[in-house]
Formats: structure tokens, C-alpha cells, sequence
């Protein structure tokens, strides 16, 4: 599958706290534009791969774009750790002659839908029967639990976890298409409330409305289409060992997620090293998952994120890796992480609003803390 | 009224945990092959394959693993606690035999990682039985 695929065209809808249409009216929109984009028409696409939470499903989209007939259609489970397990089937589908333009979309409304926690029942099945009950409900609350181990064990702190923010607010102001365009210091991130502690609000990523899609064709016929390709150069799924999902506390090791089982394949797939990454697009949902997923990708060891990202090792602005480059699911908008893929296609096209300069190799993370997917995007 | 708390729909697999716990007892199951304690409940041992789980009583005894402090907002059921501390308890058993709870305690400041707990049992209104923790000396 290696370089067999690329990334031809994106689109998306605005982002906002009350989009006031529809989550399928916002996914055609958003599918549409990405294959304005790509400079292909509604009659070429042939394949489909989306979230199995995504509330519009194949017949939905077919039906309200007028495609004749999918080749190809597929799904990916675990919430924000499906984003990137997307585009691995696409580029899997178009590598072994299933599809030939294979179309990925997230379309959400989180700001205007609700928090899905909010509806949690009176009975509690499955693995939340042991953590439901004693309040333990909310993501945030799930991730703090990690959170508060991992700071314990690194060292790392709330100064730490609050660079993480900063930083991606500072690249979300130079983002016009960004939710959040008020400058936050380190002084602003200490000051917001605790939401579950040691986690503060300005931890947690945005509560937003928006679809995204992204178009992948083969690498050969990417080359003769609008944009310049962003070619998949390698795709990995994970789940570790007795994964509990949003509370993996009872694996064997309790501060290892999925995360490194899948950037053990991915980079052996792509053959190359975390340091030959240019730019990084980090699941976000909550800053400490950034601090994790650095360790966890192989950027540094345990317990150097911290003080790396208070150096400004995330900045677009003179840092060693510059990450979450559109302000990310913190400071940008929060659709489960798609926004992040979009982000490391226009790296590789140049076209970023936090360009690195001759970024070839552009890596996505997605979900930390469920079973989840990455993606490393290259130049042609 | 107070709103309904999310209470536990046990399953097959889950059943033994939840029926001890309205005994006051804590049982965590263990694998007969390989004798690895196991949480959560499963079919077969994750270590050695092996179907031949027992169910078995802990001590109750064990430290904070981590924990975490939760503030609104929060399901209606839980507002009037808020404030509440989560744990996640290590039992004296096995070092990587984990189980949440609420710390119980009326005083909570002294909570950090690596303070001793004990099992107390919680019955809630509906014959349900939680098993929780109380720090101690
Ligand atoms: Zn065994």
C-alpha cells in the first residue's frame, strides 16, 4: 500500500457553535467541496468510508449526491480513534482495485447536539458498569484519571499541560477559519475553571458543529487532478492488550494506550523515524493526550514531553516539531479529529496558514484512549 | 426526587462481582492455570488462554492509583456530591489489579497517590450494592 494512494482533494463546512443545519445537510456540503477541490465530479466516486457513528450512512449520502453505484464501502468503529482508519481503507481500497475515488467524512454537531455523555441510562452494560456508577461519566473526567498518573509518574505539570494549549491557541489566531481567535497565555489557561481535576477547562478541546471530507485516489491519477497530492505513505490501526476503551486503566501497562502499538507499524510501514517527521497533527481532544501521544509516537521518552512542550517544541513558530499547525481540536474546532487530517494534507500541499516551510513528511494521530489509527502524509 | 444514577446492567460474565458485592464481599476473578488475577471480568485468562476462571475474595485492602476530582458540569444525579473524588484503587493483591470507586471519606484532602484504602459497600436505593473506599492510616 506504500505510496499506492494520496489524498487528491479536502472540503469543509464552516465551523461553529450552532451550524443550524443538518449533520447530513453539512456532510454532502462538505463532500462536494472536497471534490470541487480535487477537481473530480460526483460521478467518479465509486467508494466510501465513514465513522460508524457518523449519523448519515452510504444510502444517505449516494441518494443526496446522485452517485450511481458504490465499488466500495466501508466503516471504522471507536469515535475519534476511527479518523485516520479511514483513509487507510480508502488508500487500501483504491491499492487493490476496489475503488477508484474513495471519499472519508466526519460531519458532527457537537456545539448545537448536546454532550452525548448527557444521555447516559439508568442501567450501565458493558465495560461502563464499573466506572458509570461511581460518576466517572464524562471524557474529560476518563482522561484526567490518566492524566493525574502521568504527572505523577513524568513529573510533568500544569504549567506543562497549559504550554500544550497555548501553543495551539497561537496557531489557531493565525487560522481566520479557527473557532477560537482570543490570544490565551499561560496565565489565561491557569485561570480557567477546574472541570475534573487536575483538568481545567482551557484542557479541553472545542464543542463544535462542522463537516470535513477528504478524496483519495491512486498516487498516478492524484498527479493529474487540481492539487498538488498528499500522498499516503503509510496507515496503522491499534488496540493493545486488554484495552478498556476511554478508561484503559487495567492493561497490564496502565500508561501505555494504543498509541504505540500503532506507531510501531507505522513507521516500520513508512520506513522512516519519528525525527525525520516535519509536522504533526496530535489527537487533542485533551492536553494531556498530547503529552502522551509525543512519548507514545517516539518523539521523546517518558517524561520529556512536558518540559519540551513548555520550550515551545510544539510552535509553529521556531519549534522542533510544530503541531495541531490549524489550532487543533483545542483552539480550531473539535470534529472528532478530522480537522487534524485536513491540517497535514495542506502541510504537504504548502498551503497551511502555519506553514513549515518544505514539509515533506506530515504525520496525523488519532484518539488516544480508545483503540485507534494514524496516518504519516508525504510529498510526491 | 433525587434523579436516577447510572447503576450496573450486569452480564454473564459480570454477574459473580456485582452478587458478592451485595454479601460484602469483594471477588475478583483469578485464572486457574497461570493463577493471574484478572479485571475486568473476562471469558478466558488474557495471559495464558486459558477458560478456567474462579471467582475469589480479595483483602479490600490496596492504595490510590490515581484519581481525579470532578466539578459541574455532571449528570443530574450527581450534582449534589460535586465536588467527588474518583479512584482508581490498586489492590494489595496484584499491582496491576485496578478497580474504580468514590473515596467516601468526608474529608478527602489527605487523597493522594499511594495513601492506603479499604473496600466499604454502598447500597443505593434500588437493592444495588457498590463497593467504595475509605482511606486509611
Ligand atoms: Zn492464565
Amino acid at each position: 500500500m506504500k505510496r499506492a494512494a494520496a489524498v487528491c482533494g479536502i472540503g469543509q463546512t464552516e465551523f461553529a457553535k450552532n451550524i443550524g443545519r443538518s449533520e447530513k445537510r453539512i456532510a454532502v456540503e462538505a463532500i462536494r467541496l472536497a471534490l470541487d477541490d480535487a477537481g473530480l465530479q460526483i460521478s467518479d466516486v465509486d467508494g466510501l468510508v465513514r465513522f460508524n457513528i457518523e449519523t448519515s450512512d452510504e444510502v444517505d449520502i449516494t441518494g443526496n449526491l446522485g452517485i450511481e453505484n458504490l465499488r466500495y464501502f466501508g466503516e471504522v468503529g471507536w469515535g475519534g480513534g476511527a479518523g485516520c482508519a479511514t483513509i487507510t481503507q480508502a488508500a487500501m481500497a483504491v491499492a487493490t482495485g476496489q475503488a477508484e475515488v474513495v471519499v472519508c467524512w466526519r460531519a458532527r454537531n457537537r456545539g448545537s447536539g448536546g454532550r452525548p455523555w448527557a444521555a447516559t441510562g439508568a442501567g450501565v452494560p458493558g465495560h461502563g458498569q464499573f466506572s458509570l456508577p461511581y460518576g466517572l461519566v464524562r471524557p474529560v473526567d476518563q482522561i484526567a484519571m490518566m492524566a493525574r498518573r502521568h504527572m505523577f509518574e513524568t513529573g510533568a505539570t500544569e504549567e506543562h499541560l497549559g504550554a500544550v494549549a497555548v501553543s495551539f491557541r497561537a496557531h489557531a489566531l493565525r487560522n481566520p477559519l479557527a473557532s477560537m481567535q482570543k490570544p490565551m497565555t499561560l496565565d489565561d489557561y491557569l485561570a480557567s475553571r477546574m472541570v475534573s481535576e487536575p483538568l481545567r477547562k482551557f484542557d479541553c478541546c472545542l464543542e463544535s458543529d462542522g463537516a470535513l471530507a477528504v478524496v483519495v485516489t491512486s498516487v498516478e491519477r492524484a498527479r493529474d487532478l487540481k492539487q498538488k497530492p498528499a500522498v499516503i505513505l503509510a496507515g496503522a490501526q491499534g488496540t493493545g492488550p486488554e484495552h478498556t476503551p476511554m478508561t484503559n486503566y487495567h492493561a497490564p501497562e496502565f500508561l501505555k494506550t494504543a498509541s504505540p502499538y500503532v506507531a510501531k507499524e507505522l513507521f516500520a510501514r513508512a520506513g522512516v523515524k519519528p525525527a525525520d517527521i516535519d509536522v504533526a497533527q496530535f489527537y487533542d481532544a485533551f492536553t494531556p493526550l498530547v503529552l502522551l501521544s509525543m512519548e507514545e509516537y517516539g518523539f521523546c521518552a517518558k517524561g520529556e514531553a512536558g518540559p519540551l512542550a513548555a520550550e515551545g517544541y510544539l510552535s509553529w513558530d521556531g519549534g522542533k516539531l510544530p503541531s495541531n499547525t490549524s489550532g487543533g481540536g483545542l483552539s480550531e474546532a473539535y470534529v472528532h479529529g478530522f480537522n487534524l487530517i485536513l491540517e497535514g494534507v495542506r502541510q504537504i500541499r504548502g498551503t497551511s496558514t502555519s506553514q513549515v516551510a518544505g514539509a515533506e513528511l506530515s504525520l496525523v494521530t488519532s484518539g488516544a484512549g480508545v483503540p485507534t489509527s494514524a496516518v504519516i502524509l508525504a510529498s510526491d | 426526587m433525587t434523579p436516577a444514577r447510572p447503576i450496573p446492567q450486569p452480564d454473564e460474565v459480570t454477574q459473580p462481582y456485582w452478587d458478592a458485592a451485595k454479601r460484602g464481599e469483594l471477588v475478583m476473578q483469578r485464572c486457574g492455570s497461570c493463577q493471574r488475577w484478572i479485571f475486568q471480568p473476562k471469558l478466558a485468562c488474557p495471559s495464558c488462554h486459558s477458560d478456567e476462571l474462579v471467582w475469589e475474595p480479595v483483602s479490600g485492602n490496596g492504595t490510590i492509583y490515581s484519581f481525579v476530582k470532578v466539578h459541574p458540569p455532571v449528570l443530574p444525579a450527581f450534582k449534589e456530591k460535586t465536588p467527588y473524588l474518583v479512584v482508581l484503587v490498586e489492590l494489595a493483591e496484584d499491582p496491576g489489579l485496578r478497580v474504580l470507586g468514590n473515596l467516601l471519606d468526608h474529608d478527602t484532602s489527605a487523597a493522594r497517590i499511594g495513601h492506603p484504602v479499604a473496600v466499604v459497600y454502598e447500597s443505593l436505593d434500588d437493592g444495588v450494592v457498590l463497593p467504595q473506599w475509605q482511606l486509611t492510616d
